[in-house]
């Protein structure tokens, strides 16, 4: 069977970008995400969100199958980008991630510049081009707001910047690529509230290029930014709406009892 | 109790001290300028020469077969069994490769002279019966794991984050491997190889039964050669009187010989020092 | 060439690698028990050396290899383990302590025909010990006192510090935590160490041989006093003959020699995991 031929930008195939389909994940024995289904739209920004170790990283990180890097873990079901199923083991994981980017808790650039951080992505891929690195990294470190902090100081290297600074800068590594999709998991709970703000303005302005999931423990912070919230509990996907919807008038009383506070 | 940790410091200074004295003495009837310029060695003869270039000519050959060997080897292993290889295939492979380090080098001697040179004569004709490439290519086997259990110490420190983040971009494992890891762990790396150099340069065993006992100024790893170690060895086991000039030559090759391994040693204590706390 | 192709190239070179390194064990283990299976037994084992190759045995050689054992380890032995109880347990983070750490990495890697040198004029000429099983124990002693030093250091590190804290707790001095509580947690650590230091002890034979170990010694050393010889010595004399009764002599008693080693350093490798999974709290 030839290798299908996966275009990730054009999303003519389906409504949805990312779908999910009776998913179930196991870390060994522990049965870590139940029957999980999920649709998602282009172009949105989707937020993750419940008490901790209900398993929301868990279950995004199933989408550039992340999870493969970690021993002793099974999967069941379907996770489909643009119409296509991701554990079908005929599919290039490491071109597949290419596609989508992702942006950790803890901000992780590499031991490098600044610069070679953001191309970092680029260079992977046989570009080495001065002049289309330079424009790329410029129009990264635009779109996340870095650009006029560090113009001119490009080759320093990127462990001198603050925390919330290598946030945005792994955010512009992230976008270099043009991915169609951006994952974040916790992206802004190591930083402080001015970064935060920062970060949750790029991921508003983002979000007509991108489609995004952002995993997120912090009830304020989806409820500014999302289009759509998914409240997870123990694994499971209790409800799934408008956000709107999920934080004034929720289905479900789990999802009631955690947005106000009563647990989690 | 203090005193026995202060024996370490004694030792030291011990060897410091043995070393020079009889040096002094040499110095005193052998002019510094022969001693680093004359091609030959000759104290054992009648036309006596003392130049240290040759016995440091076969000490630095043997050891740089040895590390082109040891090197490319063993740091592809350590990235191997680091990124690459699963948890039961390292824990079958590492013990059976430090398995190498244990082995008495008077085995790796013999190994290279019984063995290995009679098959390289076979492929290499005009192999000389000692000659440097066996020793030399044998030691390089025999510090694979110094610089494969460094290594991948090395690389094993390298925080995971790192290691997610260039896989999701979608770099796959040579890539991660060589573009972020082992950049990453550079310094651990670099203290293997020096310390796998020091190794090589101050054994004894296998070159002085495989690699000659004739010192030669040459490049040419098919010859025999002679190494400081194994000059000083031969000197022991012959009939030098003590306190002659002969005897002296001992300390002098001696003391070139841990100059050396100290600078070596030194250097790589260093480079760990300063770079250890770059994760914390 | 593409990135896929080097990742595959690459997992080629590196099995290749791997196997390379394994081979030539394997290669050298079967060549050395092929050429010397013949020559093993009784005779070989109780025979003095000779003339005669069929008639040589390594009698001598292991009586000489024990006794210098046994000396190198009464001097090593506390000497190492005190110092590493100091160092570890009373040295203050200062100046002193400091250089004296540089100062065992460095011994550490200090080459073994030195330590002969030194050796050869500390013990045997100028404390007038002659070439004698007593010089050269003490010779090896400061070989494998780095080893044993650094061992003790990081099984005494190991013990957590919430079992000196009970201890203290209880009123016990600093002293006494050591000695009743801090060494016997930290016991297999230590004695893997000195079993490592033993196998590295009887593989060592060029310090010995500027020392003056004989390679030709008929006869057992009675007292630390006598001329001695060891087994890697007498491989080492009988592997520069060329007669070919010799070869077969020099290849049987390495099979000795790596018999002990192995032995030692599986037993204390089997030590070292059996620790390691008892202080795992």
């Amino acid at each position: 069977m030839a290798k299908e031929n996966i275009n990730l930008s054009d999303s003519a195939y389906g409504v949805y970008k990312l779908k999910a389909k009776d998913l179930n994940l196991y870390y060994g024995t522990k049965h870590a995400l139940k029957d999980i289904s999920i649709n998602i739209l282009p172009n949105t920004v989707t937020a993750f969100i419940g008490p901790s170790g209900c398993g929301k990283s868990t279950f995004l990180r199933c989408f550039n199958r992340m999870n493969d890097l970690i021993e002793n873990v099974k999967i069941e079901g379907q996770v489909l980008i643009d119409d296509v199923d991701i554990y079908n083991n005929l599919i290039d994981v490491y071109e597949y991630r290419k596609k989508i980017g992702m942006v950790f808790q803890k901000p992780n650039p590499f031991p490098k510049s600044i610069f070679e951080n953001v191309a970092f992505g680029l260079r992977i891929n046989g570009e080495n081009s001065k002049a289309v690195l330079e424009e790329a990294v410029e129009n990264a470190l635009k779109k996340s707001a870095l650009w006029d902090e560090v113009k001119d100081n490009l080759h320093k290297s990127a462990m001198a910047l603050s925390g919330g600074q290598q946030q945005r800068l792994c955010i512009a590594r992230a976008i270099a690529v043009k991915p169609s999709v951006l994952l974040m998991d916790e992206p802004a709970s190591a930083l402080d509230p001015i970064s935060t703000a920062k970060i949750e303005q790029l991921i508003y302005e983002l979000k007509d290029q991108f489609t995004i999931v952002i995993v997120t423990h912090n009830m304020q912070q989806a409820a500014r930014v999302s289009d759509k919230t998914a409240f997870f509990y123990m694994g499971e996907l209790i409800e799934f709406d408008s956000t709107d919807k999920i934080f004034t008038n929720p289905t479900k009383d789990a999802t009631q009892n955690y947005i106000t506070g009563r647990f989690g | 109790m203090v005193l026995c940790s202060l024996v370490s410091i004694f030792t030291t200074i011990g060897i410091v001290l043995v070393l020079s004295i009889d040096t002094f003495k040499f110095f005193a009837e052998v002019s510094l300028f022969d001693f680093l310029t004359d091609p030959e060695w000759t104290p054992l003869f009648e036309d006596k020469h003392f130049g240290i270039l040759s016995l440091l000519s076969g000490t630095l050959l043997t050891t740089a077969i040895a590390v082109m060997v040891a090197v490319p080897v063993g740091i592809t292993i350590a990235v191997y069994l680091n990124e690459y290889a699963s948890k039961r295939f390292t824990a079958v492979v590492k013990p059976l490769l430090e398995i190498l380090a244990a082995i008495p080098t008077v085995v790796y001697g013999f190994f290279a002279l019984q063995f290995v040179t009679p098959m390289l004569q076979q492929i290499i004709p005009g192999l000389a019966g000692f000659n440097a490439l066996s020793p030399g290519l044998v030691m390089g086997v025999m510090i694979i794991p110094y610089i494969t259990s460094l290594s991948e110490d090395a690389l094993r420190a390298v925080p995971k984050s790192l290691r997610e983040a260039s896989y999701g971009l979608g770099a796959n494992r040579f890539q991660t491997a060589f573009k972020v890891i082992v950049p990453a762990a550079n310094s651990g790396i670099i203290v293997s190889v020096i310390l796998a150099i020091s190794r090589a340069l101050g054994e004894t065993m296998i070159v002085a039964i495989a690699a000659g006992q004739q010192p030669k100024l040459t490049l040419n790893p098919l010859e025999s050669v002679e190494t400081i170690t194994t000059y000083i060895v031969q000197v022991s086991m012959g009939d030098v009187p003590q306190d002659s000039l002969e005897y002296r030559t001992i300390f002098a090759a001696g003391i070139t010989l841990f100059i050396f391994t100290f600078l070596l040693n030194n250097i790589s204590f260093w480079i760990r020092k300063k770079y250890q706390q770059r994760y914390e | 060439m593409s990135p896929k192709t080097k990742d595959g190239i690459f997992k080629v070179f590196a099995i290749g690698c791997t196997s390379f390194g394994l081979l030539t064990l394997v290669v050298l283990i079967s060549v050395i028990v092929y050429k010397g299976i013949a020559r093993i037994n009784w005779s070989f084992f109780t025979n003095l050396p000779s003339r005669h190759p069929e008639e040589s045995g390594i009698y001598t050689a292991l009586a000489g290899m024990v006794s210098l054992l046994v000396f190198t380890l009464a001097i090593a032995l506390p000497i190492g383990i005190l110092a590493g109880i100091y160092l570890q347990e009373y040295g203050k983070r200062n100046r002193l302590a400091k250089i004296i750490e540089i100062n065992i990495s460095n011994l550490a890697g200090v080459p073994s025909v030195i330590y002969g040198i030194l050796g050869l004029q500390v013990f045997v000429r100028w404390s007038a010990m002659g070439n004698s099983i007593l010089a050269a124990a003490f010779t090896l002693a400061l070989l494998i006192m780095p080893v044993i030093i650094v061992s003790t250091r990081e099984a005494i590190k190991a013990v957590p510090d919430s079992l000196r804290e009970a201890a203290y707790g209880l009123g016990s001095t600093k002293w006494q935590t050591i000695r009743r509580v801090v060494i016997p947690a930290s016991f297999g650590g230590i004695l893997t160490g000195v079993i490592l230091s033993v196998s590295r002890a009887i593989g060592e034979t060029a310090p010995l041989i500027v020392v003056g170990a004989l390679a030709y010694v008929p006869f057992i050393p009675e007292g630390p006093m006598d001329q001695f010889t060891s087994l890697p010595i007498q491989i080492f004399n009988w592997t520069s003959r060329p007669q070919q009764g010799f070869i077969v002599n020099a290849a049987a008693g390495i099979i000795v020699l790596l018999l002990f080693t192995l032995i030692l350093n599986g037993i204390a490798i089997y030590f070292r995991n059996r620790w390691q999974k008892r202080t795992l709290i």
